[in-house]
């Protein structure tokens, strides 16, 4: 049952194999055995886990055709609002606040009949690639707990890979869903910016923070897109498009696909592991009959320093909010307003929070703006025109994830440039608001899951997750599970 | 020394939607502290902003209003800044590109007219009130005015006098009044000016500005404007220069005083909001608004001078504010088009110097008992235009006389009953037309003034004047007075 898809689930589910109760009592069990030692749950609320299963079992959803995932659990990255449960986004700023509402995203999983298991670990703020600059301490990665999850969502990477969740929510400013899908052997899917209400996702960037799925497959990814996706007018970024089902495409064969291969994403920077495990899934493609050709992103080498000029501009603006006046952590002692101001941030922010604050603030400031910010807009601007170029070739874009499989503990937490580089083929995605995938495709130095990135053309999502579940009915890194997940069960 | 006045004018108008610029709360003034704000309000965290449509449809009216560019394509931006009543720590302004630019308005100082140029309005949010009293060496937030919604109108550095100023913040007051967009409501704050004052010796280049904030009320900006402009040139006179600074009024005193200098001033590191679209205004929706727009008070002025012949002053003082035309135009509707001079004569005279001053009576004395001029509920006219344009049509009926009108009109204004023919029957005011009763009163006049006849016709006009006093007041005034005479002059043989 731990390792069964969504669709599994939903079936065991509606012939009454297992009810949501015993479901939900499953995964809280193992997560009581497993997440000590993973650290990748930081709210759980077994009552409230339990009341929402119950009210799956009796709400008549549970095997009802247009609510396929009713009665599955899953748990919800920090950073989503939740109503009756802390969400701290992974900071001491929030260390004690209950939401009031919940953000849609978790509204529409509700109303799809999911029951939360619980909130999960994450990066300060979603600032990180590895889940060390959590206020609750790192989460350990299921297949070598000495190495990071990736990060900014290794909580939720973690919680299904060690099948403690068979799905949970992400956040993707610069790649925060696919880099640790890909460092803990998932697959996860940032959608098309605006596809996913961003409201009651606390932001980090507005213009590029997106929410997503992560799951074990493309299959498991599209059901749960279909879900979480939809206009909101509560969010003025949201497309107001008719509603799409993700998952009509799956089962198209290959034949004719052509994938794009950047230059600029197979070049030096790149492990040599990573570099077999990609080519070989390439190979594999071909062999569905996809075609492969060579594209450009001549300006993608820029996307690291545009986005950390962007990211930490609007993240400064963002966070201004957490002043410790209404809400949230506010220093025991202080002289006046500006002293309680500033004593309450410096200890309620976490030394990465406030590297980025301190950046964004300075690329705003009189003087510096058109130098920084500007340039960094234009550059923005050129990387969503090379994709648009690269797509006349192209139905979509392939290449590694992450340049490594997972790293030790504070390899590189000294060095923020080397931590940022972590991000350098999944930023340009979220600069050009495009949609992109992480899949597993076998694995490196140390028995590590490698990941293979899929980027769709603007709404191609049903396009990538076609691409990513024909890959997968003819592999099965998928299903591979840590050995600690299995000698749990 | 000759010294000129140079002065900008900022004014923060409340506009009137039914929420918040950004959220669904209400804006309704005087409520309990903080039960108008939610989550987006006071930004709790995952909130997001989303345009109010009412709001923006007020910005093109007032671009429309005085032949300003309402921009296809502006931008809502954030101004950072910490402080406790900004509850995201930064406010959702516009900054380059503003919603409305260029246009401007038509002032009057005596019979000197003048056009102001505005440089720009732009849509921005308001922020919170901190509250220092009460609360004992605290502050208290109050988040119920966080959000709402402003329109920054700008003015190009055109006005010389303090005049001048006042007269463009009482043009502009009545402006967005007429065309709906604000209630106009200074002491409630939805009104509120800041001025720009520097002076320079003529012909010299733009001196050092100093930005007087808040002033909500005509009087104040007056005062607050002479004083400064008097502190300048003597700072100037006495050797010191001007520093760029932000000061205050304090009406008590009657001094302003500095609050921050530019120093101190911020860096608001503003940047185009990524939570808002930029606001894109097409044609189609301009000429919706302008097709629910009332006719403007310059076109409607016109129009009173062509259709009922008034002169340029009373056009221009009718059209003074929407309140006041609105009620000409419904008395004008009941009394008919040919009583139209009368009843512009009666607004201006009667209904309008009641609000101003305070009512009088037929003498021209106050009332004591009467609603005064700057009492609350000024604003109101207690005649209704309906009541008013009957009384009109008695008098011209010759039903009672004009003496007698106004004192229908003192006894409406004053106790807001408005039914003129059963007024008229309880002070009994009928007018006395009957010849023979008339002719029996002025017998009875004649033969008890014996001397007043006799000086009358020894050549005294004034004596004459007596007589028909005595008549008038025989007949407690309701004697019509044109008939009074003819009788008279009969009698006497003049």
């Amino acid at each position: 049952m731990i390792n069964a898809s969504l669709s599994e689930l939903s079936a065991a589910l509606a012939a009454k194999t297992i009810s949501a109760v015993e479901l939900a009592t499953l995964f809280l069990d193992r997560i009581d055995r497993l997440n000590p030692g993973l650290n990748a749950f930081i709210a759980l609320d077994r009552e409230q886990t339990l009341a929402q299963a119950r009210a799956a079992d009796a709400s008549g959803k549970v095997g009802a055709g247009d609510t396929p995932l009713a009665g599955i659990p899953l748990a919800h990255k920090d950073i989503f609002c939740t109503k009756g449960w802390r969400t701290s986004c992974g900071s001491r700023m929030l260390e004690n606040f209950v939401s009031p509402y919940d953000a849609h995203v978790v509204e529409k999983l509700a109303a799809a009949g999911m029951v939360t298991l619980g909130k999960l670990n994450m990066d300060e703020f979603a600032m990180g690639s590895s889940n060390e600059t959590s206020y609750f301490g790192p989460v350990k990665n299921p297949w070598d707990t000495s190495r990071v999850p990736g990060g900014s969502s290794g909580g939720s990477a973690a919680a299904i890979a060690a099948r403690l969740a068979p799905a949970a929510t992400g956040t993707d400013t610069g790649g925060s869903i696919r880099q640790p899908a890909a460092l803990c052997g998932l697959t996860g899917l940032k959608p098309t910016y605006g596809a996913v209400s961003r409201y009651g996702m606390i932001a980090f960037a507005s213009s590029l923070d997106q929410a997503g799925p992560m799951a074990k497959s493309a299959e498991d990814c599209a059901l749960l897109l279909n879900a979480m996706a939809g206009f909101d007018e509560r969010d003025s970024t949201s497309l107001e498009r008719p509603a799409e089902d993700y998952a009509r495409d799956l089962e198209k064969p290959l034949q004719g696909l052509r994938i794009g291969l950047p230059g600029e994403f197979f070049g030096e920077g790149m492990d040599a592991d990573v570099r077999a495990a990609v080519d070989a899934a390439l190979d594999q493609y071909r062999k569905l009959g996809a075609t492969t050709v060579e594209v450009s992103l001549p300006n993608s080498g820029l996307s690291v320093p545009a986005y950390y000029v962007i990211a930490p501009a609007e993240a400064s603006s963002n966070l201004s909010r957490f002043d410790g006046v209404r809400y949230g952590y506010r220093a025991p002692e202080y002289g006046d307003l500006n002293d309680m101001y500033s004593k309450s941030r410096a200890q309620g922010f976490g030394a990465e929070v406030k590297r980025r604050i301190l950046i964004g603030t300075y690329v705003l400031s009189h003087g510096y703006y058109d130098a920084y910010y500007l340039k960094a807009q234009k550059i923005r601007r050129l990387i969503a025109a090379d994709f648009q170029k690269a797509f006349e070739s192209c139905d979509v874009i392939m290449g590694p994830t992450s340049p490594s499989v997972a790293f030790a503990f504070g390899a590189k937490s000294a060095d923020p440039v080397q931590m940022y580089l972590s991000d350098i083929y999944t930023i340009s995605t979220n600069l050009a608001g495009l949609p992109g995938m992480s899949l597993p495709c076998g694995f490196g130095n140390g028995g590590m899951p490698v990941g293979l990135q899929i980027i769709g053309n603007w709404f191609g999502e049903a396009k990538m997750l076609n691409v990513a579940h024909q890959y997968q009915q003819v592999t099965d890194w998928h299903t591979r599970m840590p050995q600690l997940a299995g000698a749990a069960q | 020394m000759n010294w000129e006045v140079v002065i900008g004018i900022e004014t923060h108008v409340q506009l009137r939607t039914q929420s918040k610029i950004f959220s669904g709360s209400s804006i309704a003034f005087g409520a309990e502290p903080n039960v108008q704000a939610n989550a987006v309000d006071i930004a709790l965290p995952g909130v997001l902003p989303v345009l109010n449509r009412e709001a923006v449809v007020c910005a093109i009216k007032f671009g429309l209003a005085v032949g300003a560019t309402i921009a296809p394509r502006s931008v809502f931006a954030r101004k950072n800044y910490f402080y406790p009543d900004l509850p995201k720590g930064y406010q959702i302004s516009q900054f380059e590109v503003p919603v409305v630019a260029g246009g401007g308005l038509n002032i009057r100082v005596g019979e000197q007219e003048k056009f102001v140029h505005l440089t720009r309005a732009h849509l921005e949010e308001d922020a919170g009130k901190s509250l220092h009293e009460d609360f004992h060496g605290r502050s208290g937030i109050d988040l119920n005015r966080a959000g709402t919604p402003l329109l920054e109108i700008v003015t190009e550095p055109d006005m010389r006098s303090s005049a001048e100023a006042v007269a463009y913040a009482r043009a502009l007051h009545a402006l967005v009044q007429w065309i709906g967009i604000c209630d106009g409501n200074m002491q409630e704050g939805s009104f509120r000016c800041d001025a720009n004052v520097s002076v320079r010796r003529a012909g010299e280049p733009l001196g050092t500005r100093r930005e007087i904030k808040n002033l909500n009320s005509f009087r104040f900006m007056q005062q607050a404007i002479d004083y400064e402009v008097q502190w300048q040139i003597n700072e100037i006179s006495e050797g010191r220069a001007i520093r760029q600074a932000t000061v205050l009024f304090d009406p008590d005193s009657g001094e302003t005083r500095a609050m921050r200098s530019k120093e101190d001033a911020h860096d608001y590191r503003y940047f185009p909001d990524p939570d808002l679209l930029p606001l894109e205004i097409g044609a189609d929706w301009i000429a919706e608004v302008k097709a629910g727009m009332p006719e403007l008070p310059q076109a409607m002025q016109a129009r009173l001078q062509t259709e009922y012949g008034l002169s340029a002053y009373d056009a221009a003082i009718l059209t003074a504010s929407r309140a006041m035309a609105d009620y000409f135009v419904a008395a004008v509707a009941a009394a008919g088009a040919a009583n139209a001079k009368a009843v512009a004569n009666w607004v201006i005279n009667d209904v309008r110097r009641s609000m101003v001053d305070g009512l009088r009576d037929e003498g021209g004395e106050p009332v004591a008992s009467a609603v005064r001029g700057d009492a609350p509920g000024r604003d109101v006219i207690r005649v209704p235009a309906e009541a008013l344009a009957l009384l009109i049509l008695r008098i011209a009926e010759g039903v009672i006389s004009n003496a007698s009108g106004k004192k229908v009109f003192v006894e409406m204004w004053s106790t807001s009953d408005s039914e003129v023919d059963a007024i008229i029957k309880r002070m009994d005011l009928t007018q006395v037309s009957d010849a023979s009763a008339l002719e029996a009163v002025i017998d009875g006049i004649l033969a008890a003034n014996q001397k007043s006849v006799e000086e009358f016709r020894a050549g005294k006009e004034k004596a004459f004047n007596a007589l028909v006093g005595q008549a008038m007041k025989a007949t407690k005034g309701k004697a019509n007075p044109q008939q009074v005479n003819d009788l008279l002059k009969k009698k006497l043989g003049a």
